[in-house]
Order: C-alpha cells, then sequence, then structure tokens
C-alpha cells in the first residue's frame, strides 16, 4: 500500500493515454465528490457547533446553580448573608458568592437594554454557588435555606440543561454519523461511475490483457484517474462550502445556535482534510471497482 | 527438436453446451511454423486461446515456457503474454491512440522504454511507416493486419499465434501477410496460423518446412499429404 501512494501521484503520461477520456463519468465524479464534499463541510459545521453547545452547557451544569433571594429592601443584605453562611457549611458546595449589581445588570441587558436602572428596581438578590466534583444535596439546601432565610430560593435552573446538554451531544454524533453516510454515499457513487468507465472501455481492457499488461497497470489507469477527479471535485466543494459556512451570521452578533453554525480557530483547517478524505475514498472504491471487474475478465 | 515452447497433454475443453476439444496431445518446438486447418466451428480460435492462456483447458495439461497453466497466477499470465504475440482476425486496437502508439501498447505497459528508430524500423518492414500517425478507425483491413502483427511482434516474442489473419484480405495482401511471417520464422519464431485458407498453406510450404494441424471430429490430427 505504501507503494502505491507514489506511483498515484506520479504521472506516466503513456499509461494516462491508454485509457480514453470519458466525459460522463468524468462530470459525475467530480460532481459527485463536490457535492458530498459540500453537504460533508455543513455536517461537520453542525457537528462542531453541537459539540461546543455540548460541551458549554456540560460544563455549566457541571459548576453552577444560583439562589434567588427575594424580601424586602430592608432584609435583603441580612438575608444574603445568611445565604452565604448556609452555603459556606453545606457539603458539596465549593464556593458562592453574591452577584454585584452591575453583574445583574449585565444578565438583564439582553432584554432591558444598557440603561436598566437597577438601583430603584424591586430586583432579587443573586447568590452563584459552585459545585465541588461530589455535588450537594438539593432538597437539604432547600429545606436549609427554607430555614434561616425564607426569601431564597434554590434556583437548580442548570438542571434542565441536562437533556439539551444530551441533545447536544446526540446532535454532535448525528452531524459526524452524516459525514461517515455523506463518505459512503460518495464512495458508492464512485464506485458506479469506475464500473461504468470499466465497462464502457472493455475492449480497451481486452486488448490491454492481450499485450500483457498486469492487472495493476490497467486498474492504476482508472485508479489514478478516478482519484485525481474525486480530488479537484472534493477541493471545489470544500471551498464552496466553506464560504457558506463564513458568510453565515456569527454567534457574537445574535447569539443563537443556528447563527453559531461555523468553524472557530483551528476548525477552520478541518473542512481542508475533507478533499484527502474523498480522494481516499476515491482510491479505495476504484480499486475495488477495477480489480473485481479485472477479475471476472481472463 | 528443442524445449517444446508450448505442449499439450491430452488437452480437452468444454463450453457448457458439451466436449469441443478432445484428447489433444502436441508439442511445438522452438522455431516451427505450423498451420491450423478445421471447418468453422471445430475449435482453432479455442485452441489458440488455450495457447495464450486466455482459457484453461478442462482436462489435460497445458504448459507454456515450461509451466503449467493452471499454475499461473494473472500476472504470470500477462508476463507470458509478453513472450507471445497473437494476431486476430478481428485486429483490435486502442481507437483513440494513433498507429505508432498501438504498435508500442505492449512496451508501454511493461513500462520499457520506447527507441523510435526500432519503431520506424519495424514499421517500415511492414509498410506503415508513413501510416504512424494515422488513428485505427481510418486504416484499410489489409493495414490493420499488418499493423497488428507488428504489435505482436515489437516485444520480440517467441511464438506469435495468428488466428485467420488473412480473412479479411485479398489474396495479394495475403501473400504479403504471409512472407512477413515467414521471415518472422527464419528468425527463429515459433509461428502458429489458424487458416481455412488452403491456397495459402500451399504457398507457404513451398517456402519453408511447415506442419500443418487439422482439427476434426474435436480431435488434432497430423495433415498434409492431402494437400
Amino acid at each position: 500500500m505504501r507503494a502505491l501512494l507514489p506511483q498515484l501521484l506520479r504521472r506516466d503520461r503513456q499509461s494516462d493515454r491508454v485509457v480514453p477520456r470519458s466525459g460522463h463519468t468524468a462530470w459525475l465524479t467530480s460532481f459527485t465528490a463536490g457535492a458530498m464534499t459540500f453537504l460533508a463541510v455543513f455536517a461537520l459545521a453542525l457537528s462542531m457547533a453541537a459539540g461546543r453547545m455540548a460541551d458549554r452547557w456540560s460544563d455549566a451544569l457541571a459548576r453552577t446553580a444560583t439562589v434567588r433571594i427575594s424580601a424586602p429592601a430592608d432584609q435583603i443584605e441580612m438575608q444574603t448573608r445568611a445565604v452565604l453562611d448556609v452555603l459556606a457549611t453545606t457539603p458539596g458546595v465549593e464556593s458562592a458568592r453574591a452577584l454585584s449589581d452591575e453583574e445583574q445588570r449585565k444578565l438583564l441587558e439582553p432584554w432591558f437594554g444598557p440603561d436598566l436602572p437597577v438601583d430603584s428596581l424591586p430586583l432579587p438578590r443573586l447568590v452563584e454557588l459552585t459545585e465541588d466534583s461530589t455535588g450537594y444535596d438539593a432538597d437539604g439546601l432547600r429545606q436549609r435555606l427554607l430555614a434561616e432565610a425564607p426569601g431564597a430560593v434554590l434556583d437548580d435552573h442548570t438542571r434542565w440543561r441536562r437533556p439539551l446538554a444530551v441533545a447536544a451531544g446526540r446532535l454532535r454524533l448525528l452531524g459526524l454519523v452524516s459525514i461517515l453516510l455523506i463518505g459512503g454515499t460518495m464512495a458508492g457513487m464512485i464506485t458506479l461511475a469506475a464500473h461504468a468507465a470499466l465497462a464502457a472501455n472493455a475492449q480497451v481492457i481486452r486488448v490491454l490483457r492481450l499485450v500483457g499488461a498486469r492487472d495493476s497497470y490497467i486498474a492504476r489507469a482508472f485508479v489514478r484517474r478516478f482519484t485525481l477527479r474525486a480530488l479537484a471535485g472534493s477541493a471545489v466543494g470544500a471551498l464552496l462550502g466553506m464560504i457558506g459556512v463564513a458568510i453565515l451570521p456569527s454567534a457574537d452578533t445574535a447569539g443563537g445556535f443556528l447563527t453559531g453554525l461555523g468553524f472557530t480557530g483551528w476548525g477552520w483547517l478541518l473542512p481542508a482534510v475533507l478533499p484527502l478524505l474523498a480522494a481516499a475514498v476515491a482510491f479505495a472504491a476504484t480499486r475495488f471497482a477495477a480489480f473485481s471487474r479485472l477479475k471476472e475478465l481472463t | 527438436m528443442g524445449h517444446p515452447v508450448i505442449s499439450f497433454e491430452n488437452v480437452a475443453y468444454s463450453y457448457g453446451g458439451g466436449e469441443l476439444l478432445s484428447d489433444m496431445t502436441l508439442r511445438l518446438a522452438p522455431g516451427s511454423f505450423h498451420f491450423l486447418t478445421g471447418p468453422s466451428g471445430a475449435g482453432k480460435s479455442t485452441f489458440l486461446k488455450l495457447c495464450y492462456a486466455e482459457l484453461s483447458p478442462t482436462a489435460g495439461h497445458v504448459t507454456l515456457f515450461d509451466r503449467e497453466v493452471r499454475s499461473l497466477g494473472r500476472d504470470d499470465v500477462a508476463q507470458m503474454r509478453r513472450r507471445i504475440g497473437v494476431v486476430h482476425q478481428d485486429c483490435q486496437f486502442l481507437d483513440h491512440l494513433p498507429l505508432a502508439a498501438n504498435v508500442t501498447l505492449p512496451l508501454t505497459v511493461s513500462q520499457r522504454e520506447i527507441d523510435n528508430r526500432d519503431l520506424g524500423d519495424l514499421l517500415a518492414w511492414v509498410g506503415l511507416k508513413h501510416l504512424a500517425d494515422a488513428l485505427p478507425p481510418s486504416l484499410s483491413g489489409g493495414e490493420r493486419q499488418r499493423a497488428v502483427l507488428a504489435r505482436a511482434i515489437i516485444m520480440d516474442p517467441e511464438v506469435i499465434l495468428a488466428d485467420e489473419p488473412t480473412g479479411n484480405l485479398d489474396w495479394e495482401m495475403s501473400l504479403r501477410l504471409l512472407t512477413l511471417l515467414v521471415e518472422l520464422n527464419r528468425m527463429g519464431k515459433t509461428i502458429v496460423v489458424a487458416t481455412h485458407d488452403m491456397n495459402l498453406i500451399r504457398q507457404a510450404k513451398a517456402q519453408i518446412a511447415a506442419r500443418v494441424l487439422r482439427i476434426s471430429n474435436r480431435r488434432l490430427q497430423l495433415a498434409g499429404a492431402d494437400l
């Protein structure tokens, strides 16, 4: 197998010429590789975005919860201290701190704008707690809070994210499965195109066998051609896919999941790997088709 | 007699419908010239296909250059065919390549260097030098036969098998082709020509010591006295 790559890359004008150029299979191979790679770029972007979301949500799940304190203005500081005291002695709570007015303003900013007068609004005080690796007993904590600070409510809001994180994980898996299916479909279509080309060139193959050509020589003429076509088609598909992903609205401006569909940092290199994978798929599919077909001939 | 280049030992060949060739034993000595005759459908082409391992016998043993055909892998068969030049009546070419590239095809597939001077000499010998750049579909029947003969001998094979090489040619062109085959035999090549053209056989026997084999009733017979 190691010797095949140099043979594939080395241009042999004579052996390239023995198989006539066939228009429709050439286009079919290039188009299939291009279209499948285009789809694979989006599946990859989906998978990576889902992965980022799953990681983010999982991370949030593992770390934080919030205690919301709703009390008359003259009691809020007292109940906040009581809550912090309770949390400081609660097993499984690594740390706890009350959010500042500035932090609360930032949380509300997406809904009410930047000029929200936090001081003049009867907003609850928020205390963010961070779990340690063992976790805490949420029911026991609620009862203790009820006793020590009646206005405090443990907002275990991160718990509902668990199914979403699982869903995001599944979405990532789905993206990867899609890439595998796209690769399999491409292999199937290229195999069919290779079979068509081999059938159309039956006389050429007969003549080549008659004059002493080895199967590997005949196969190489087809394999090289199909592999390079798939590589070229796939490179175009990958480029168009990357342009498509690049012109999607960015997550920073819109903030949603769908608008966060894209690559970040080194992730932009991954689509560039797809043409090489497509070429490898085409190489394997054509080689399989060629040797299967040649074995049927004497 | 030298070591046989091709030998048959009790060879039989059956298609789905029944036995076509039966109990054939033969040794082709190096440098010999054989004609193979018989009625249409007698199995002359099948006999030749057995000689270049396109078919394997259903019984008996075919040996090419001291190697049993059944023991040959596909690469071995390809290697053997570089030592055997084949000339078919329906000359098959790669129609998209010019004549010169078709003639040098055996060198190309065996990845040997092509000497343009040798190629020029060969094309001149078969009278096709002026058509080196022509595409095969533009050639006449006689030109195609001589081109396929040139392709068959460019690897300097030890054996040349010709299946009805003059079937589509007029008498003058048939004699010209026969002359080329006789010259090759004088160079030491082993020649087997399947033909039903008795005039051609008589013409050859006047020039060289050719043996005539006949396939009759599925068996191989030595003919000659009745020619």
